[in-house]
């Protein structure tokens, strides 16, 4: 299927809906207990990343957190 | 190295002091080693030793950031009251790749402290900060 990833095109090796999980498995993203994701202009809870699922033609963008302390 | 114009970098300064004694944090975009563009960012955790920023500011400033043909290259947070250098926990949680952070100390708060690093894999380098 097509994807737009983070603003870029992007094909996987699936024709058929996959859950988010295995979608950032599938794009090698790396530490993903750190990473938030939107999905269709939707922030995913992480509890959903094995239930919503990525379809043809999707828009996902994902990044990591962002913070720190002293 | 990274250049910042000096104009970006005092806005920067003058967020980590107006946030004091909380923690601030924000991000400057642009392009190659050249900053741009300067987004102050909301600290979720409001607090003096830790920051968060919010996902829907952060994915908003990304989109904003590729709308406009910039890159994030810095991320930005103070230290109220420690060192201009990456705590541990920065260390821990610097996970965005080929972005340079950018850390503003308030230890001495008539003469703030900013030092831009590199943090790969738990190994931090000093980056050279250009004023432009």
């Amino acid at each position: 299927m097509n994807l737009t990833v983070n603003g870029k095109p992007a094909s996987i090796a699936e024709e058929n809906p996959v859950p988010v999980s295995q979608l950032l498995e599938l794009l090698r993203v790396e530490q993903r207990e750190y990473v938030t994701v939107e999905l269709n202009g939707d922030i995913l809870d992480r509890g959903d990343f094995d239930g919503a699922t990525v379809k043809d033609g999707d828009n996902v963008e994902f990044l990591y957190f962002m913070g720190g302390g002293r | 190295m990274v250049e910042i114009p000096k104009e970006i970098l005092a806005a920067v300064i003058s967020h980590a002091q107006s946030g004091f004694p909380l923690e601030v944090c924000g991000i400057l975009g642009g392009n190659g080693k050249v900053v741009a563009s300067h987004h102050p960012m909301t600290n979720t955790d409001a607090s003096n030793d830790h920051f968060m920023m919010d996902p829907k500011e952060q994915f908003a400033v990304v989109k904003a950031l590729r709308a406009s043909g910039e890159e994030m290259l810095v991320i930005y947070h103070s230290h109220p009251e420690s060192p201009a250098r990456p705590s541990q926990e920065d260390i821990r949680l610097a996970l965005t790749p080929n972005v340079h952070h950018l850390i503003v100390s308030l230890e001495a708060r008539d003469k703030p402290v900013a030092k831009v690093f590199r943090i790969n894999g738990g190994v931090v380098e000093p980056v050279e900060i250009v004023v432009a």
